[in-house]
């Protein structure tokens, strides 16, 4: 119970830069929503119950569009499909003797971010390492939508801006420590940044969405990595 | 717009907590298959790799802001920093090289 409570209170520390950089994000978010045509209030349902940021990016643009139920639930399917790889290597992550409903409750918070962090602890994941994540990273993606909406005036752009690079910064500190010493991992991580980069400056690479864009290129790297350099005992210490 | 927001609401949160569940509540035991055991094991690295770079760079109001932030993040990460000290100070760092190194640009 003790060691539940630890998780907890580590799971929201880390979470801290999760929360500012949603912030950011939800505040443009609020201000286009508003632009779109909804209501603080359902700006901010959006946000509470899909706590995703391209989809939700996506969905004002269909609202605005009048699509149909159907284009909206593909085109959420399409751009969020990522999630599905990370949730099959986080449910190697979670002990498979715990309590089948955190699966339920930790698959709602698994958004790229808190995926991210939860992913790359140490040994298996307890579950409310992961509700401490969620616990501070919710009211800043719900706070930001709320006052985004409410006044696109109340934050200058100069912090938004700065507030913008939290969460990339967050991802190096969680994928660089790692590879520190491990030369096969660095090599991951920038053939991995390289191959984005292609992405977005060949010609008809850079056609492709950004979600597709992850899916491809975790399937191939991480494919490629996993048949050339099989990793023995790796679940279990990592 | 001639849909009700409510229910477009409803079919998004539906399918993207859907896309978050099947994996986690389909696979419940640990898989033994080392191929595959050893490809979740990279999916975090090239996930993340691919989403932080280059889209640090346009993140920020310029982009010598968002590579200023990036070299930073890199190199506390490096030397051992915590998220939050990474994260903090990367942000610090766009600030200060949005207010003094190219100013005018709000």
């Amino acid at each position: 119970m003790n060691s539940n409570i630890t998780n907890w209170k580590n799971g929201f520390r880390d979470g801290i830069p999760i929360c500012l950089g949603y912030f950011a994000v939800s505040f443009t978010f609020g201000i286009l929503a508003k632009g779109a045509g909804l209501t603080p209030f359902q700006a901010v349902l959006m946000s509470a119950t899909n706590f995703t940021s391209a989809g939700q990016f996506a969905a004002l643009g269909l609202i605005g569009a009048s699509a149909t139920y159907v284009e909206m639930s593909i085109t959420q399917l399409v751009i969020n499909m990522r999630y599905f790889l990370m949730s099959c290597a986080l449910s190697q992550k979670l002990d498979s003797r715990a309590a089948f409903l955190h699966r339920f409750l930790v698959a709602f918070g698994n958004s790229d971010e808190i995926f991210g962090l939860s992913v790359c602890k140490e040994g298996k994941l307890n579950p409310f390492y992961n509700y401490g994540l969620f616990s501070i990273a919710m009211p800043g993606w719900a706070l930001g939508t709320l006052c985004g909406t409410v006044s696109g005036s109340l934050l200058p752009e100069r912090i938004i801006s700065a507030l913008s690079i939290a969460l990339y910064a967050m991802f190096i500190a969680v994928i660089i420590p790692p590879a520190k010493g491990n030369k096969l991992l660095l090599g991951i991580i920038l053939l991995s940044m390289i191959s984005s980069l292609l992405f977005t400056q060949v010609s008809i690479l850079n056609q492709i969405t950004p979600g597709f864009k992850i899916i491809i290129l975790t399937v191939l790297i991480a494919g490629i990595a996993a048949f050339l350099f099989p990793v023995r005992e790796v679940a279990d210490e990592r | 717009m001639s849909g009700n927001v409510y229910i477009y609401i409803l079919v998004m949160a539906g399918v993207t907590y859907l896309i978050r569940l099947m994996p986690l509540a389909l696979i419940r035991k640990e898989i033994n298959n080392v191929y595959i055991r050893s490809f979740l094991y990279y999916v975090p690295y090239v996930t993340l790799a691919v989403m932080t770079f280059p889209a640090i760079l346009g993140a920020t109001a310029t982009i010598w802001s968002g590579l200023a932030g990036f070299f930073v993040a890199v190199l506390l990460a490096y030397r051992g920093g915590n998220l939050f000290q990474v994260s903090l100070l990367a942000c610090l760092t766009v600030f200060i090289i949005e207010l003094f190194v190219v100013p005018g640009i709000f």
